[in-house]
């Protein structure tokens, strides 16, 4: 392996010659799998500090307040759609694949958990807090389900009750 | 040769890159002809990343038996939708739910040579809804839904041999024909081949397409001379009502037709009135005829398709139904028969002429009227030439086969021996323009050029011959397809593909109109498959005796059940995965070591069947194919094969 690697980055070289470039100083360009691999631990930046409780993701829903009282029409509804759409990947009580719903009112907005359901691809790229669930989950991305945001007010409710 | 001489090999070749990169154009410069200036053809073809094409082209894969579908200009591959082959690609004709769709009474065929490809039409323009294609030599006609871009429908013509002359359309689609291109005994029966004359008979379907579902059936068959049925085309305007299908063979030969067909100064286009079949049908004069036939057709909810047997079909002998059919005498073997968007004129490319023959509809008509015969033929009425011919074209060229139209007045025809197209046009019958292909053209395109409005911006060269025109590789070559812009006077070569198959017909249509229909996931909800697991709850392994139904379900990215034992050797095991996305462009694939027939490829919302057979006790690993996500890698599943009589019980978990 190591002869092969010295005989490839030898014909490299022949390349960048005969192409007219012939400076040693190009050669710094070509990184080996190790020094990349290496650099990109180097510049992992810790997340910074976030009042997940301010944050209302991207998204439809703007401005949601919740009643008192929790529709029992709702969670039924929102339950079948949860089983049916997100069950794969979510566990209502513990972590799965994807984090538990469970008390989930109480780290997040109703705002940021409905538009996560609805709009999971723009959050996970864009959203700071989605982007840092990502990464907890080893990149497993949320799949989307197509949910409208009629039917992620009902799964909300469901959560509600969890 | 060792390492090191491979490696300075390597490096050799990149030395001599550079000198590769300047720009040489000697020796192209005699293969380009009719594209003068290389730039401005670069930016009529020109689609920049991330924008569309302004045409869907689709192409027929002729003997791969599929349909490729490319985008025009660009000449890009968009998809190739598997017709009468399988396809290891996409499990086409490999999992259950597809088999039945290449089923016949001939057994299941897993190939078939397909030819032309035809939109449907309303009013006489393609509306997109669907594409149909003949499959030539186990004759069948399939239907391709434009909305998922799937195969929804195959069905097979009895009575017939070989399927060429098929499947044109009428103005509404009311009928798509099928026309035996070999004639044969019908019914079929064990006889001498030598007594072909007067015994052999060609069939022409008229297959109904219903306007809701497109379902095709066999309404009813005209059953003709044995002659060779070659091409067709439906009257459209004044001469809707008629369908055109030529003939070649009416000297009835059974052996060396390249000579013994080839004897008659004239051959026929029959003009079938099938209007006044439809009357005739209605008065019941119609033979009910014992015919074996299947109908298989794909159920877009339950994601499977069913062969539905035949068992009858009624047939129209023309001499008892008088009106239905007359004969136009037409030159020297006429291959393609063509109507221009009005409906007035019928042309007739006789192959081994180089004239081109233009009939009047309007003077057939007049002709019938005065029941002004010079002949006729087995029954049935021959119009005289002079009576109903409109004009000559005096080409220049030799052997024209097809011919479409701009919808400015002018005609394009392929001439297969001189390897051009000739512009003509109509009612003066002068030669406007012509261009070199490369090489040997048989069909052409215009997008909508069959229909009454052709979008005539673009003409596609279908050709037969590639040799040098493309990077070789070895002695089997992609077929060409030449595009040449026509919207000037001159017609202007201005990009060269290569195709899949071979690109036989083409037919293209505006972009938007197929667009916006254009389905992105099967919904969950609408699934109604026998054997759908639709969420993780409902997964599942069956066993029943050595029958294993294992009910699947995949989801970026892992499958549920991921680990199964108490499967044995000698099982056979379902393998039902349903893929749980509704987001568009995530399918999964399914493969497991060991299977005998190939991957499923399953779209959101889809549920697929595998059987596997295993045969080797062991630990068995199935895996996505498709790369789904970041975790595609750790999309992966162990079965546990037990040797026969061994098994534990049945298991099947995830994440335990």
């Amino acid at each position: 392996m190591k002869k092969l690697t010295t005989m490839a980055a030898l014909a490299l070289l022949l390349v960048v010659a005969a192409c007219g470039g012939g400076a040693p100083e190009e050669r710094k360009t070509v990184k080996t799998p190790d020094a990349i691999t290496h650099e990109k631990v180097e510049k992992k930046e810790t997340p910074k500090e976030i009042d997940p409780m301010s944050m209302k993701g991207i998204g439809p829903v703007t401005e949601l307040t919740l009643p008192e009282t929790i529709d029992q029409g709702m969670v039924e509804e929102g339950k079948a759609l949860f089983e049916k759409n997100c069950a794969a990947c979510h566990k209502t009580d513990k972590k799965y694949i994807g984090p538990a719903p469970k008390d989930i009112l109480d780290r997040r907005t109703p705002e940021w958990v409905m538009n996560m359901i609805i709009n999971p691809t723009e959050m996970v790229q864009k959203d700071p807090l989605a982007k840092q669930v990502l990464a907890e989950a080893n990149g497993a991305i949320m799949a989307d389900q197509n949910i409208t945001e009629d039917q992620a007010r009902k799964i909300l409710e469901y959560f509600r009750t969890l | 040769m060792n390492r090191l001489t491979k490696i300075l090999a390597v490096a050799a070749l990149a030395v001599t890159v550079p000198q590769g990169c300047s720009n040489n154009n000697d020796g192209t410069a005699s293969k380009n002809g009719g594209a003068i200036n290389k730039s401005s053809a670069a930016e009529k073809v020109y689609v920049a990343p991330g924008e569309y094409d302004e045409f869907y082209a689709f192409m027929s894969g002729g003997f791969s038996g599929q349909i490729s579908v490319y985008g025009l200009p660009s000449g890009r591959l968009l998809k190739v939708v598997p017709v009468f082959s399988v396809d290891g690609e996409k499990g086409y004709g490999f999992n259950e739910e597809t088999k039945p769709l290449l089923e016949t009474t001939h057994g299941f065929i897993p190939w078939d040579d397909a030819h032309h490809p035809e939109l449907s039409q309303t009013n006489g323009k393609p509306d997109g809804k669907y594409i149909f294609i003949n499959g030539n030599n186990t004759p069948r006609v399939a239907r391709i839904d434009l909305t998922t871009f799937e195969t929804a429908e195959i069905i097979e013509l009895p009575n017939a041999g070989g399927n060429h002359s098929s499947p044109f359309t009428t103005e509404n689609s009311e009928y798509v024909v099928a026309g035996t291109r070999f004639s044969v005994p019908i019914p079929q029966t064990d006889m001498s081949i030598a007594e072909y004359k007067g015994k052999f008979k060609g069939s022409l379907s008229f297959i109904s397409v219903d306007p809701e579902h497109g379902h095709m059936d066999i309404d009813f068959q005209v059953l003709m001379p044995g002659y060779d049925y070659d091409l067709a085309h439906g009257g459209k305007g004044k001469s809707h009502g008629w369908m055109f299908f030529t003939t070649y063979n009416t000297e009835e030969a059974h052996t060396l037709k390249e000579v013994n067909a080839s004897q008659n100064d004239k051959d026929y286009i029959a003009a079938i009135n099938w209007k006044k079949a439809q009357e005739y049908i209605e008065q019941g004069k119609f033979k009910e005829m014992d015919s074996e036939y299947l109908i298989n057709r794909y159920d877009e909810n339950k994601h499977m398709a069913e062969s539905i047997k035949k068992n009858k079909v009624r047939v129209l002998d023309p001499t008892e139904c008088p009106g239905v059919v007359y004969f136009l005498p037409t030159p020297k073997s006429p291959h393609g028969v063509d109507v221009d968007p009005t409906g007035s004129y019928i042309i007739g490319n006789g192959k081994l002429n180089a004239n081109l023959t233009v009939h009047s509809f309007d003077k057939m008509i007049e002709a019938i009227e005065n029941e002004s015969f010079a002949d006729e033929a087995y029954g049935i009425p021959v119009l005289n030439f002079e009576d109903i011919v409109a004009g000559t074209v005096e080409s220049g060229g030799l052997g024209p086969l097809h011919t479409e139209f701009d919808g400015e007045g002018n005609a394009y025809t392929t001439f297969f021996i001189s390897s051009e197209v000739v512009k003509w046009k109509l009612g003066t019958w002068e030669v406007l323009d012509r261009v070199p292909t490369y090489y040997s053209v048989g069909h052409l395109m215009i997008p909508g050029g069959d229909s009454k409005e052709p979008w005539g911006k673009y003409m596609v060269a279908l050709n037969k011959i590639t040799k040098d025109r493309y990077l070789p590789t070895g002695p089997e070559l992609a077929h060409s397809a030449q595009l040449y812009d026509i919207t000037g006077d001159k017609m202007e070569l201005i990009l060269d593909f290569p195709t899949i198959g071979e690109p036989h017909y083409a037919q293209a249509i505006a972009a938007d109109i197929v667009m916006k229909n254009s389905k992105k996931i099967y919904s969950l909800e609408e699934n109604t498959h026998p054997h759908a697991a639709k969420s993780e709850s409902e997964t599942r392994v069956e066993k029943n005796g050595n029958e294993v139904h294992v009910y699947m379900t995949t989801i970026r990215s892992h499958f549920a059940p991921d680990n199964i034992e108490g499967i044995e050797v000698g099982d056979k095991v379902y393998f039902h995965v349903t893929n749980l996305e509704q987001d568009w462009d995530v399918p999964h694939g399914f493969s497991v070591l060991g299977a005998q027939n190939a991957e499923l490829l399953i779209m959101p919302g889809q549920t697929e069947t595998l059987l596997w057979e295993p045969l080797k006790a062991g630990i068995i690993p199935f895996y996505c194919t498709d790369f789904c996500s970041a975790l595609h890698q750790e999309m992966q599943g162990y079965v546990r094969v037990s040797p026969k009589g061994e098994a534990p019980e049945i298991l099947a978990t995830t994440g335990e």
